[in-house]
């Protein structure tokens, strides 16, 4: 069942343009049924995973490699395989709503659906090469969805830049799992898992650890690889709401928390984890301070929510973890119901620029209700998911030591600006005199408030009933984190202690900064200024670098000259003969002279002639022809030593080159004259010779190697035997070397495709005005004939 | 080129090269010959053709652009290998089977099918570079 599962969105992604070709945007309704229907089996997996199972489940896929595809569901995977199930059927929804009428939303629930496909599996994979597989996939399909507006280039750039971020942090990945495999020998995460400290005992720890950083780090958008994530903003609403709060971005976290069994409880990982992520907790807050786009805001939040999860899952104790579970399930229920609110106000009042907005709590009061339920999860307050989130974080946090007081002040900084920009977000467009619109805004149809009125529910619901929640999600999910036995008791009733001091202290410099909002925007945009570069403007420069070198790379190689690639080439091949067997002395014996039959020696004789003949030739043509001439001699002397099949394919080839090569030089108008100079005559000469002599001496020296017969016999044994053909020639090429040939077969096809476009070509300077398409019929040649 | 008797003989010749090309093709598991070989001859008729009458009968004479027939015989050497991951056995391997049609037994197999996948993929890709240069000599 579960494989189907894992390819269910795939299939449907495949249907989906159909759907919308005939149902319109309410194919939103069908499609979402998928994702709805996934929901409900991995559900059914609740139960069991909060009783500590642990299901895995998979087929061998390379066995020669010891490779698997199976997955892995406990109860990681299986909070994660829920976020991203449901979220992706209201997302699916508001899809629906949000691009109706688009000329292309076929295609956009089709990404959506195998970006979903890509995510769960990734959440879902056992095996390493498998998770790396299902990462990439995430890469390329939220490459699509970013550049979906293709036709803008704002659009293109940010595609590029994720695709690029993410897909290097992809091959880090990769290294990492690689490095992991060869230290342990394992390859499946739940191997992993119970492999005890083999990882962290090894001397190439710091290697893995730094290379799973680079694939976590930049797909979770932590500082410096966070530039990617506002620009994604790009992207339709939908997509935000679904990969840049609840998903995508959170596959990094998802990582390390995967690996903090077996990583965690190490300087290195309890030093980089809370420094990075610290620091891009508050850089993401500050940032978003001084947006007043509502969802490069949001966007700038995500960055510092991930760096809380990040610190926290570094953090390396059972109440930090806790914390992290939680926040991770409060943030994609809120930051998700949010983008779609920022999607709503921007679908219906036609900008999303907070200072353009005012006074629409009346128009789209349901909206607005969605917005305020997320707003007071995201701000920490009861009685909301996000309230339990924070509390916990402060139990984890709060203890005496200096290093926890520093990321306690983080935290509380953090958060609090947060606080900020959720009720930015949420209250400023709603509240206030009413503000001209470009649009006249009203409450959207159902399939646009759906989503967030759910996730604004859920966000309630959950904390409410925090008993039965922890028990089935975020505690099975912290103790497959934290490697051992886990439970999450916290409820929406407060305690009196440190933790609400804190959450309450939170609140005060919320409120404080929210009332000079205006100020602090003011304030970062001149620090900004002040700094005047920034990792995306680094991003251009590097990619412009580049640039430039493979072009100077390539003006150096390629420079278009067929005289030099033939030199080169020739040049280089007598060289790599000639030198090894000049150092090592190996020169072939000189051969005892032969003893032929007279005809033979005629044979010799012509293919001498013909070589004279193209030296002598008066012009091009009679050269290329008089080529023909050795080569047919050639192909004679493979008839009389008993190669009819070479034999026969040499003729064809001579044949056909003469008849090609006479027409590439009509075509190309070459001049019919050789009109090298003396002295380039003779070099070109020397260089022929040269390579000549090479491969003469290379021949012979082969064959002075004693033969070894076992190929031949092989082949004389079995091929009629096994593959029922006694032209071995041809059961090599055919059947023992099939694919072989079949590569040869792929690369001349691609070769003839190269050269017909090369031919097709016209230059520039001349004008095209007979377009006459060569495979239309035309007479004119018969007629003219 | 274009004589009288280049062009009274050409469209023998070259009905007589693609029926030899298919004979040579066929024989090839047991005989010289084989799928590149006989590409190399229909190919070759192809052109003798093309001398005679020019390009755009011979475009005629094939019906599909040469390129096509290329991307055909990719497509056959593919089906060939990918018919015996159905039947169970690793890519590629020769699979048989010995029809009696009219009294008579036929040996037909993957490796026949891959070889008649070669035999497009060669004549489809020299013809259509012969082709494309005869034609822009022309305008």
């Amino acid at each position: 069942m579960t494989f189907y599962a894992l390819l269910a969105p795939f299939i449907a992604a495949l249907f989906a343009p159909v759907l919308t070709r005939v149902f319109k945007h309410n194919a939103a309704w069908i499609l979402a049924v998928v994702p709805a229907l996934l929901f409900w089996h991995f559900f059914g997996f609740a139960e069991g995973v909060s009783q500590g199972e642990r299901i895995t489940g998979g087929y061998s896929w390379i066995p020669s490699f010891n490779v698997n595809f199976s997955w892995l569901i406990d109860g990681l995977s299986l909070t994660f395989a829920l976020l991203i199930t449901g979220i992706g059927t209201l997302v699916v929804l508001y899809s629906g709503g949000y691009l109706k009428g688009h000329k292309h939303q076929g295609r956009f629930f089709s990404f959506i659906l195998m970006f979903m496909g890509s995510m769960q599996g990734l959440v879902l994979s056992d095996s390493f090469l498998m998770l790396f597989v299902f990462w990439e996939l995430t890469s390329i399909t939220s490459f699509l969805l970013i550049g979906f507006n293709h036709a803008e280039e704002k659009s293109r750039r940010s595609a590029i830049q994720a695709l690029v971020v993410t897909g290097l942090g992809g091959l880090s990945l990769l290294a990492g799992l690689l490095v992991i495999w060869n230290i342990t020998g394992l390859s499946e995460l739940s191997l992993l898992l119970s492999s005890g400290d083999l990882l962290r005992e090894s001397p190439f720890f710091i290697a893995a650890f730094l290379l799973v950083l680079g694939g976590a780090f930049t797909k979770s958008a932590q500082f410096p690889f966070h530039f990617w994530l506002p620009n994604a903003m790009e992207a339709p609403t939908p997509v935000s709401a679904y990969l840049h709060s609840a998903t995508m971005v959170k596959a990094g976290v998802y990582l390390l928390m995967r690996l903090n069994p077996v990583m965690g409880e190490t300087v290195a990982w309890e030093t980089v984890l809370p420094i990075f992520g610290g620091f891009t907790l508050i850089a993401g807050t500050l940032l978003a301070a001084r947006q007043t786009d509502l969802k490069l805001m949001l966007a700038y939040t995500t960055m510092a929510s991930l760096g809380i999860l990040v610190m926290l899952t570094g953090f390396g104790n059972e109440k930090a973890i806790e914390g992290a579970v939680l926040y991770l399930i409060a943030h994609s229920m809120f930051k998700g119901g949010l983008f779609m609110v920022a999607g709503n106000v921007d679908h219906e009042a036609g900008t999303r620029d907070i200072t353009r907005l005012g006074g629409l709590a009346s128009a789209m009061p349901i909206t607005f209700a969605a917005a305020l339920f997320a707003a007071l999860s995201m701000g920490g307050l009861p009685p909301f998911v996000g309230f339990l989130a924070k509390e916990e974080i402060y139990y984890g946090l709060a203890h005496g030591d200096a290093w926890s007081i520093l990321f306690t002040i983080v935290a509380i900084t953090g958060n609090a600006l947060m606080f900020v920009i959720g009720f930015a977000v949420a209250l400023k467009p709603f509240l206030g005199p009413k503000v001209d619109t470009p649009k006249h805004a009203h409450e959207g149809p159902i399939l646009l408030w759906v989503g967030p009125a759910i996730l604004a529910l859920c966000s309630l619901s959950s904390a409410i009933f925090s008993g039965w929640f922890h028990a089935r999600f975020s505690s099975p999910m912290a103790s497959a984190v934290s490697g051992h036995e886990a439970d999450i008791t916290i409820t929406v009733i407060p305690h009196i202690g440190v933790p609400l001091y804190l959450s309450l202290l939170t609140v005060a410099l919320g409120v404080v900064l929210y009332l000079s909002l205006g100020r602090l925007r003011a304030g970062m945009e001149s620090l900004l200024l002040a700094i005047g570069w920034g990792p995306d403007r680094g991003f251009d420069q590097a990619i412009r670098g580049i640039v430039k070198l493979s072009v100077a790379v390539t003006r150096l190689v390629q420079n278009g000259r067929l005289e030099f690639y033939i030199t080169a080439s020739f040049v280089l091949l007598a060289a790599s003969i000639f030198v090894p067997m000049a150092i090592a002395g190996d020169w072939p014996l000189v051969p005892a002279f032969p003893q032929l039959f007279f005809y033979e020696w005629l044979l010799f004789l012509i293919a001498v002639m013909g070589l004279f003949a193209v030296i002598w030739a008066k012009d091009r043509l009679t050269a290329i022809v008089s080529l023909g001439i050795q080569g047919f001699a050639v192909a004679v002397f493979f008839m009389l030593m008993g190669a009819p099949d070479l034999s026969f394919t040499q003729f064809m080839v001579e044949t056909l080159s003469v008849v090609i090569l006479a027409l590439a030089m009509t075509r190309l108008r070459l001049s019919p004259q050789d009109h090298r100079s003396a002295t380039q005559t003779v070099l070109d000469g020397a260089i022929a010779l040269a390579l000549g002599g090479a491969l003469t001496l290379l021949l012979l020296r082969v064959l002075q190697v004693p033969f070894d017969a076992t190929l031949t016999e092989f082949f004389n044994t079995y091929s009629l035997q096994i593959a029922h053909g006694r032209n071995i020639v041809n059961v090599i090429l055919v059947d023992f070397r099939g694919i072989d040939t079949f590569g040869e077969i792929a690369v001349v096809m691609v070769s003839g495709l190269a050269i017909l476009a090369l031919i097709r070509v016209v230059p520039k300077r001349s004008t095209p005005v007979t377009t006459e398409s060569p495979a239309s019929p035309s007479d004119k040649v018969v007629e003219a004939g | 080129m274009r004589t009288l008797i280049f062009r009274t003989v050409a469209p023998f010749l070259s009905s007589l090269m693609i029926l030899f090309s298919v004979f040579v093709l066929l024989r090839g598991h047991n005989e010289p010959g084989g799928g590149f070989i006989g590409g190399l001859i229909a190919a070759s008729a192809l052109a003798i053709y093309g001398i005679a009458f020019g390009v755009s009968p011979v475009r005629r004479a094939i019906r599909f652009h040469p390129m096509a027939l290329s991307g055909f015989g990719l497509l056959l050497a593919a089906i060939a290998g990918i018919l015996s991951l159905f039947s169970g056995v690793p890519f590629l391997t020769g699979l048989w089977v010995y029809p009696r049609l009219f009294g008579v037994e036929l040996a037909l197999s993957t490796p026949l099918i891959f070889d008649i996948g070669v035999y497009f993929v060669v004549f489809g890709s020299i013809t259509s570079t012969a082709l494309a240069l005869e034609e822009r000599e022309r305008d």
